[in-house]
């Protein structure tokens, strides 16, 4: 190293080292920047992303009904046997006999929210909601049956 | 001079006359050593918590977050309430620790930086010591925090306090050289030790104007080696979490962790202090050239408000340092010292010397 390579060595670090200080003290002096949101109290206008994961839910539409056929296919994929799909045998106005969903049921408690369920069905029946405020007393509220009462497959599904 | 109006002395004396009249010497004497102490001690713990709070905040600003606002507006009770925590907590025997050793070692650190605590310069008069070897005084209270460490972590029986311990010893000693020369440097120019003193011959400017690019850079090396010699980061090896856990306190919890928590960010503020007395010119208000009525106005401003925004301004200074930079190596912090600062700051106290000799100072 020579000695004027020494000296710009210095100047050099010197510059760069206060571009760092130049930034952290610009995000002191601009507390608009400041990302974190004070929960409870925003909760009216608390937006979740889209890709969160708050729990794992069944959507209907209007008519009350669901895409879930009953196949059980979310019950094999789920590594940690969170989804118990209980399906019973009807038969159709034209005498077919014919599978479907009694009840989807879902343990939050023991859910990990990997997505499997939700990436592994064939009919895009789940989906992941944006709720996250689960704490109950007991934790049997924690088994949701997914699919509503009386709730139908839908028509398009089939 | 207006500047004589908030002379602290004044009132200093009259109390002190008040004591002799009422309880003879002796008694006065012995009341005023209690009644400072208790009153240094108390605004010892006040700053102290006051500077974790800032520094909880100014950190969480400059990562984009809010840090505590929930204790009290603002969450300004935070650390109070943080410390009140560490108080009812367990004081944990280690088993196999030297007991003895293990015991003092936070005292040894907390006695180090009050004692410097002591002699710094509130305002005219308003200083518990102000001995004429002043900055050597500061210099060597300050040092009896290493011997603190190194109990702390021999004591501890175990590798993680001993390893951050001796990293502390190796940076310490290091630094210090700096630390002293870039002083040294300033009591060229200044030809005295003595803190008050050295303020007053700011009355005309602060020694920062004054000194040229020498005082400069001994400021930018104080500032440096200051914050390594207060093992705060990026010179925060002793004690990097993300290795030894929590360096040479990690053995200790409750009230002495506290302790240690409590004497670092005091160390820092002495070392802000120091700055300021140094280089900013103390509780000197800022004077302009010949604008009269600019002087005016500033002298009008109580010299404790400027002491304590310029300790402030030089802290959020090394609180940037600390939230803006990864932390040194050992190799890095080691070359840092003996091949970048040291030369510079020889080169540095010989001009200054020469400036000095030549009269080239203002
Ligand atoms: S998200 Fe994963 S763990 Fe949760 S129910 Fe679906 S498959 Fe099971
Ligand atoms: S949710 Fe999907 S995968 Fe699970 S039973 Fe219904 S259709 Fe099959």
């Amino acid at each position: 190293m020579t000695f004027s390579e020494y000296i710009s060595g210095i100047f050099r670090g010197l510059q760069s080292l206060l571009k760092g200080m130049r930034v952290t003290n610009h995000y002191f002096f601009n507390p608009r920047e400041i990302v974190t949101q004070k929960y409870p109290e925003n909760r009216a206008q608390l937006q979740m992303f889209e890709r969160f994961k708050g729990e794992v839910i069944m959507p209907h539409n209007e008519k009350n009904e669901h895409r879930c056929t009953g196949c059980g296919i979310c019950e094999i994929s789920c590594p940690n046997g969170s989804i118990e799909v209980i399906t019973q045998t009807i038969v159709t106005e034209d005498g077919k006999r014919k599978k479907i969903l009694d009840k989807h049921i879902y343990h939050l408690s023991m859910c990990t929210f990997c997505g499997l369920c939700v990436k592994n069905c064939p009919s895009n029946a789940l989906d992941f909601g944006q709720e996250f405020e689960h704490a109950v007393f007991d934790r049997s509220k924690l088994t949701k049956v997914l699919n509503k009462e009386g709730s139908t497959l839908m028509k398009e599904v089939e | 001079m207006t500047g004589n109006a908030y002379d602290f002395s004044i009132i200093t004396k009259n109390i002190d006359q008040y004591l002799v009249l009422h309880w003879g010497p002796s008694m006065a004497a012995t009341l005023e050593l209690v009644l400072v102490g208790v009153l240094y001690l108390l605004i010892y713990a006040l700053v102290g918590l006051l500077l974790v709070y800032a520094e909880r905040r100014i950190c969480a600003f400059i990562q984009c977050r809010l840090g505590p606002n929930r204790v009290g507006p603002q969450g300004i009770f935070q650390t109070i309430a943080d410390f009140i925590k560490l108080l009812l907590k367990e004081n944990i025997r280690i088993e196999r620790a030297d007991k003895l050793l293990f015991f003092i070692a936070p005292f040894i650190i907390i006695v180090g930086s009050f004692l410097a605590f002591g002699t710094l310069p509130f305002a005219k008069g308003l200083h518990a010591l102000d001995p004429d070897i002043g900055l050597f005084f500061i210099m060597a209270a300050t040092s009896l925090g290493v011997i603190g460490i190194l109990l702390a972590g021999w004591s501890s029986n175990s590798k993680y306090s001993l390893i951050g311990a001796m990293r502390s010893g190796a940076q310490i000693v290091s630094y210090e050289l700096s630390v002293g020369l870039a002083m040294v440097t300033m009591v060229i120019l200044t030809g005295t030790l003595q803190l008050s003193e050295i303020i007053e011959m700011q009355r005309d400017g602060w020694f920062i104007f004054k000194g040229h690019i020498p005082a400069l850079i001994a400021f930018v090396i104080l500032l440096i080696a200051g914050t390594a010699e207060t093992n705060r980061g990026p010179f925060d090896l002793a004690e990097a979490e993300s290795e030894l856990t929590a360096g040479f306190h990690t053995e200790y919890s409750g009230i002495k962790f506290a302790f240690f928590f409590l004497a670092e960010y005091m160390n820092m503020f002495v070392l802000a202090a120091v700055a300021t007395t140094l280089f900013l010119g103390g509780w000197m208000p800022l004077h302009l050239g010949n604008l009269q009525a600019f002087n005016q106005i500033m002298d009008f401003i109580p010299p404790l408000v400027w002491f304590l925004v310029k300790v402030f301004a030089v802290i959020y200074i090394i609180m940037l340092f600390k939230w803006t930079y990864p932390r040194l190596r050992i190799d890095q912090l080691l070359s840092l010292e003996w091949k970048y600062l040291l030369p510079i700051n020889l080169f540095n106290l010989i001009l200054m010397s020469v400036i000095v000799l030549l009269g080239l100072h203002f």
